[in-house]
């Protein structure tokens, strides 16, 4: 089931492969509705890593859950569209949607040990993947062969016949980007893929991503909280902030030109930007407010160094700095920084 | 992260490993002798017996055991061997069907039960409670006094109240499943609830569902050696262990071998099963596990 490339219409700017536009998501919980996802729109080109950083709780992995449909039951999309190859993903029948699931569209999850089955052997697994494909069984069995072989699983003929228990976290999440990746997706979609791996394998893995991303040519929303994996492997990054995507823009921009208040204390937290010896590192004080019932003014004033007056009572719209960079901060219409 | 880059690739992990333990747990082996024992008496029964089971006046009434009544004979002259031989069946087949029934309707309520919306969950726990909640053995009786003492009746009842237990075990380990990562993987991929119940879930509940079976067993023995001494099981003249003992119980005195010759194999079933059971545990079941 392949439908026609969405990049082939050469003529205008060609769509983005997936666009979010004005997503709103709330969570029912006893003790009233949290607003978890608040007017969220974000595109991710095709062919493109699109990183998604910010805290833990600032709604990254509720994003990247909401796009695959893996929303637990009391989670309500209360507005905006999704939409994937030109078609909203949330409109569309459970049945069409779940045929685009590990056919255009998969996912990598952030802990390899529970993502795989303990009880099914991997190369079950592997086969089972490729369900949408109408090939026999053991062409199947050699596709998923050649994909182990490819992410550095060694002697893979002989391996695949072990359960996941045979193999070590970094092997499993080997295990687990061949799985996402045999179904050739259009986008891939990975949670937190190096969060439970530690710092040598950390490195592994993201070149193994961006060397796959590159041989297959999909798009990858890439969720992390590591600034360093973010700024080696994405296109474009997107910073959220409790619930609201603050600012993004080109990878370069966001690292070296951050527009936003959050985005510039976020970099200057992350211990790899950090130059001189310190005994503690640098904290952005206060804490995630609370998404329960609804704000007024920027999500991020209480928080923020260089609040005034208005941050209080206006909620930021979206300010665009050059051609790709946009940031939510009332501070770049004081600075004449508009352009729209 | 330890390094287990180098573990053989075994195809047959759960099940090679598994059975040679199994040799070495010694009890573990005395219980799958015992039970193979008795099943092959229960089955090849007919072949065994040396008189009619449910004839009257074979014998003399109470006559001791001889080489002719291998264990006597008992009130009405019935030979006791061949009824302790033909009574073999009824404590298996009620052990059988009614685990069988109960294990096959709680499997399906607590994947239901695990899987479905909350309120269906609410409602069937409640229904699971409120089966427990009955003394068991006042429950069989106020059955029975229902239905009638019957093989039926007694099948039904440890079906019933055997049920509950099994359809929390599953429904437990299925919500466990559910809002596990590889679930969410596999909906990841565009399965259907169907095929992770069936292939995700189902393979990862039978087992602890299959030891705690083997472990009802016995109980299930019990009880039904238990509601027939009691007058509530098999109606006469059918043959049963349970009966052969109350039956044996009101001449203690005169034939003391009718009582024992009855109870033995109610003690031997019972430990046998238990034994096996206990080995299947030790092996399967993850906490018990030594090698990992």
């Amino acid at each position: 089931m392949r439908h026609e490339d969405p990049t082939s219409h050469s003529s205008a700017p060609s769509p983005p492969l997936l666009e979010i536009r004005g997503l709103d998501l709330d969570f029912g919980t006893p003790r009233g509705r949290v607003h978890a996802l608040r007017n969220i729109s974000l595109n991710v080109p095709a062919a493109q890593v699109v990183g998604i950083v910010g805290e833990s709780g600032s709604g990254k992995s509720t994003l990247a859950y909401t796009v695959m449909g893996l929303l637990p039951q009391n989670a309500v999309v209360t507005a905006g569209n999704i939409l994937f190859e030109g078609r909203d993903l949330l409109e569309m029948p459970s049945q069409t949607r779940r045929n685009l699931l590990g056919n255009r569209l998969s996912m990598i999850f952030q802990d390899p040990m529970t993502a795989l089955n303990p009880v099914r052997t991997i190369e079950g697994q592997m086969i089972d993947i490729q369900h949408h494909e109408k090939i026999s069984r053991s062409e199947k069995r050699s596709l998923a062969i050649q994909m182990l072989h490819r992410v550095g699983i060694p002697d893979p003929q002989s391996r695949m016949g072990g359960y996941p228990h045979h193999f070590s976290g970094g092997m499993r999440q080997r295990i687990c980007i061949a799985m996402a990746l045999l179904v050739k997706p259009a986008l891939l979609i990975a949670d937190e893929p190096t969060t439970a791996l530690d710092a040598t394998l950390e490195v592994q893995i993201i070149h193994l991503l961006k060397d796959l991303q590159k041989e297959i040519g999909c798009s990858v929303l890439f969720v992390s909280h590591h600034l360093g994996a973010v700024a080696e492997l994405c296109d474009r990054v997107a910073v959220m902030y409790a619930g609201e995507v603050v600012e993004q823009g080109g990878v370069r921009d966001i690292f070296h030109n951050p527009a936003h208040p959050y985005t510039r204390a976020l970099l200057e937290c992350d211990p790899g930007r950090i130059r001189q010896k310190t005994r503690t590192l640098p904290t952005i004080r206060g804490e995630v407010p609370n998404l329960l019932g609804s704000k007024e003014g920027c999500i991020f004033q209480p928080r923020c160094p260089q609040a005034f007056g208005r941050c209080t009572q206006d909620t930021p719209i979206e300010y665009r700095i050059g051609v790709e960079q946009a940031a939510r901060c009332h501070l770049l219409n004081e600075k004449g920084l508009v352009s729209r | 992260m330890a390094s287990v880059e180098t573990t053989r690739p075994e195809t047959n992990v759960a099940i090679g490993p598994g059975l040679q333990q199994f040799r070495k747990n010694r009890l573990g082996m005395l219980g799958a002798a015992l039970v193979t024992l008795i099943t092959a008496i229960a089955i090849f029964a007919p072949l065994m017996i040396m008189h009619d089971p449910v004839r009257i006046m074979v014998g003399p009434r109470l006559a001791d055991p001889s080489l002719h009544y291998l264990l006597g004979t008992d009130q009405l002259g019935r030979d006791t061997f061949s009824r302790i031989i033909m009574g073999s069946r009824i404590p298996l087949l009620v052990a059988f069907v009614s685990l069988g029934s109960s294990l096959a309707v709680g499997l399906v309520l607590g994947l239901i039960a695990g899987f479905g919306p909350r309120w269906l969950d609410n409602l069937l726990v409640l229904f699971f409670d409120t089966i427990r909640s009955f003394p068991g053995i006042i429950f069989a009786l106020a059955m029975v006094a229902l239905l009638g003492p019957s093989l039926a009746s007694v099948i039904l009842v440890i079906a019933i109240t055997s049920m509950p237990i099994y359809a929390r075990v599953v429904r437990t380990q299925t919500e466990a499943l559910r809002s596990s990562e590889y679930v969410a993987a596999e909906r990841s991929m565009g399965a259907g609830t169907t095929r992770i119940l069936a292939v995700h879930v189902l393979p990862n509940v039978i087992g602890p569902l299959l030891i705690l079976v083997s472990m009802d067993v016995p109980a299930v023995i019990a009880v039904e050696a238990g509601l027939s001494f009691l007058g509530m099981g098999v109606r006469p003249p059918t043959p049963d262990w349970g009966a052969i003992l109350n039956d044996g119980f009101n001449y203690i005195d005169k034939a003391p071998w009718l009582v024992i010759a009855g109870g033995i194999p109610i003690v031997l079933a019972t430990l046998g099963f238990t034994f096996l059971g206990e080995a299947l545990r030790e092996i399967f079941d993850p906490k018990l596990r030594k090698d990992l």
